[in-house]
């Protein structure tokens, strides 16, 4: 009887196209960052682990709307400005981030769940984390 | 209906992994804001100045020429990029600043870099004057000294795209192709 609805689920999952509001994965450092950092904060803004999937959400978009410059990874941004970082390649990258209190950040970028098996893989993790954040 | 189920289920999957028409590959900063200016000496017995170079696209990175690994890349494929591009290339100008002040002086950046592409300008000064400049893009640079005395430098390896107008428009992350350069450069020359 719960064989139907269970194949049914298992067969969306596996099959349907899977998709995301976005492409761009947006973090924002907020105003006053770096000043509670200064006063000995350890404050975590961003995670120091990030995950893209290619062709899903495979631009990372970072804004800076702290009142100094920050820098991630490859460049500096400035008070107010946003960066948007896109991947084609699946691999881990490791970037010096201002914004830690590490210094350090790893943006890891997986292929797109083309497969039956990656899919459900992809949408059990979404799942996780949403019902984690 | 089932064959109509499969194609509904089926039929998009593919279309959010296309890239985005236009969409330079290097991580683009927005507002473009002016790149920082260098106060430095250039490879060639000139001050380096980037104001000097507007109306041209500049590729700007940081390095040193006793660089084993990341240098000698970094440069063959801005140096490949530049052959592909033909005659536009005299549109796109190469700026390598040293982060080992110590030991690369012009003449020396000057030879290192001319094995690769005789355009390109190295730009040279003292130690405060290097620090100055690497403040001003977030390069951070760690020398690793070995038990002989010789030491290598370990620094950021991205390379910072500044449009025509001078203003700081992206920045390609280590790694990318001669392709990926070209295909960018030819959007940014458009403009």
């Amino acid at each position: 009887m719960l064989l139907i609805p269970v194949l049914a689920v298992v067969g969306w999952a596996g099959f349907a196209p899977v998709s995301v509001p976005s492409r761009d994965e947006l973090f924002e450092i907020p105003r006053g960052t770096y000043a509670r950092r200064m006063a000995g904060d350890k404050v975590e803004i961003l995670p120091s682990r990030i995950r893209l999937t290619l062709g899903l959400n495979d631009v990372l978009l970072l804004r800076n709307l702290d009142e100094v410059p920050q820098v991630f990874g490859p460049t500096i941004m400035m008070p107010g400005q946003s960066f948007r970082l896109p991947f084609e390649k699946a691999a881990s990258y490791d970037f010096a981030c201002t914004a830690h209190a590490s210094g350090q950040m790893t943006v890891l970028v997986e292929p797109y769940p083309a497969m039956p098996w990656s899919k459900i893989r992809w949408r059990a993790r979404e799942w996780l984390e949403n019902r984690t954040r | 209906m089932i064959r109509l189920a499969l194609l509904l289920l089926l039929g998009s999957g593919a279309a959010s992994a296309a890239p985005e028409p236009g969409a330079l590959k290097a991580g683009v900063l927005s507002p473009v804001m002016a790149a920082p200016e260098l106060k430095l000496q250039g490879s060639n017995g000139q001050p380096l100045r980037l104001a000097s170079f507007r109306g041209k696209v500049v590729l700007l990175a940081f390095g040193f020429s006793s660089c084993g690994e990341v240098c000698p890349i970094t440069l063959a494929t801005l140096a490949g990029a530049r052959k592909k591009l033909g005659e536009a290339a005299a549109d796109v100008q190469v700026v390598y600043v040293t982060v080992d002040p110590e030991r690369d002086d012009a003449a020396r950046m000057k030879k290192f870099l001319g094995s690769f592409d005789p355009s390109f300008i190295g730009g040279v000064g003292s130690r405060a004057q290097i620090d100055a400049a690497q403040k001003s893009y977030g390069i951070s640079s760690t020398r690793q000294v070995y038990a002989d005395g010789n030491y290598t430098i370990g620094h950021s390896s991205s390379i910072y795209i500044i449009d025509r107008a001078g203003g700081l428009r992206a920045v390609m992350p280590y790694g990318h192709t001669a392709d990926d350069f070209v295909h960018d450069l030819k959007i940014l020359l458009r403009q």
